[in-house]
């Protein structure tokens, strides 16, 4: 059993400034980037005032969410973050969702998430001076008495790391518990082949079942749920049956058949609905909501 | 030998005792979850209002647990060969 967590692999390495390596995330970058111009490119296409396409409507509807969604955080004046708390939310998306397809995810690098919140914290600052001058924002962080200056100065300090890390951790825990679950599944369905390609006796009796199971209803008369289970167990006892005879013949195609990793068909994809999906839903969402509340937060003063 | 041993060993360790920060969150989003049904009990109008503050406190909570995980991820994959690297 071999666990593989590695972080973003190198591919190659430039030799300019002492090599500048080109890692997964770059590259993994590059095509997230790619498929949200793609998606601007196909969605905008043949834009029209009057006898819109179903195309533009979506379109729209996207648009309008983004601008609802910083117009009620942030306020109307500040209408014009729209577009960057957009491209930050498509990101880290898109960039979380590349997981589903078994690359690596790049904001499962630290690197590409406290890149966001650096920027997030220029903007912050940004903002603070604006709103307040130079000496204004100097002077905040000796409120409400000067003793507290250095905790405030580490608690400015803290925002983007926090943002940083807590978009970083979400997905990287994913990919560690996800790596986990697929070793742990490979060295379970060696066990049970091996337990069930003990005699062929015991593999034909499974696989009997299976079969049972699977032509139980050939006259169509029973309920939706029964059927649809029993016909479940009876492929799932149908392809272990079958896979634990195959693994007793002889010259190496046994040992090829029962190295096949069987469990890891389908039960993946039930912790990939909370880790991959709702997981990167939620931290891209949480991410831009803190953006836009930090950002009016510091415009206040 | 024995050194090296004993970094490995410390770091384990210290990466699983790291993961006790876990419990803090997992109280703290409990605690999060069962007010946000005692609301949605008292006010089921307010589901949806209720359901997606939850949500972001949860994930927002859940911050010092990532903290002692990102931990655990540097003492596990990152201290060990600095620390073998001092020797």
């Amino acid at each position: 059993m071999n666990v593989d967590i590695t972080g973003a692999r190198i591919y190659c390495t430039i030799p300019v400034l002492g090599g500048i390596p080109i890692t997964a995330t770059m590259v993994d970058s590059l095509l997230v980037t790619l498929i949200v111009l793609g998606l601007c490119a196909f969605l905008t296409r043949g834009l029209q005032l009057r006898a819109v396409s179903k195309r533009q409507v979506v379109a729209e509807f996207l648009v309008e969410t983004a601008q609802n969604f910083v117009n009620g955080n942030m306020g109307v004046r500040f209408a014009y973050y729209g577009p960057f708390v957009a491209a930050l939310f498509v990101s880290s998306l898109m960039g979380s969702l590349l997981s589903l397809v078994g690359l690596f995810p790049p904001t499962g690098d630290v690197s590409t998430t406290l890149a966001w919140a650096l920027m997030v914290f220029v903007l912050i600052t940004y903002n603070k001076i604006r709103a307040g001058g130079v000496g204004g924002y100097l002077l905040g962080f000796t409120q409400p008495i000067p003793l507290l200056t250095p905790f405030n100065i580490l608690s400015e300090l803290a925002t983007p790391i926090s943002m940083a890390f807590r978009h970083f951790g979400n997905i990287v825990s994913g990919t560690v518990i996800t790596s986990l679950l697929y070793a742990a599944l490979a060295a379970g369905s060696a066990a049970l082949l091996n337990l069930l390609g003990r005699s062929i006796l015991v593999a034909g009796l499974v696989l009997a079942a299976g079969i049972a199971l699977l032509f139980k209803y050939r006259s169509g008369k029973a309920a939706g749920a029964a059927k649809f289970s029993h016909k479940l167990f009876g492929i799932v006892l149908c392809v272990l049956g079958g896979l634990a005879c195959l693994s007793l013949l002889p010259a190496g195609w046994g040992e090829m058949f029962a190295g096949i990793p069987v469990l890891q068909a389908g039960i993946p994809a039930i912790f990939s609905v909370y880790f991959d999906l709702f997981s990167s839903a939620m931290q891209a969402f949480i991410f831009c909501m803190l953006t836009t509340l930090y950002i009016a937060n510091a415009a206040e003063g | 030998m024995m050194e090296k041993a004993i970094i490995m060993a410390g770091c384990a360790i210290g990466a699983g005792l790291a993961l006790i920060a876990g419990i803090g969150p997992g109280i703290g989003e409990g605690n999060a979850v069962a007010k946000a049904l005692e609301a949605i009990g008292r006010q089921p109008e307010c589901k949806g209002d209720v359901t997606s503050t939850m949500l972001l406190g949860c994930a927002i909570a859940e911050t010092t647990g990532i903290y002692g995980f990102v931990t655990g991820l540097l003492l596990i994959f990152v201290a060990p060969r600095i620390f073998i690297g001092l020797l």
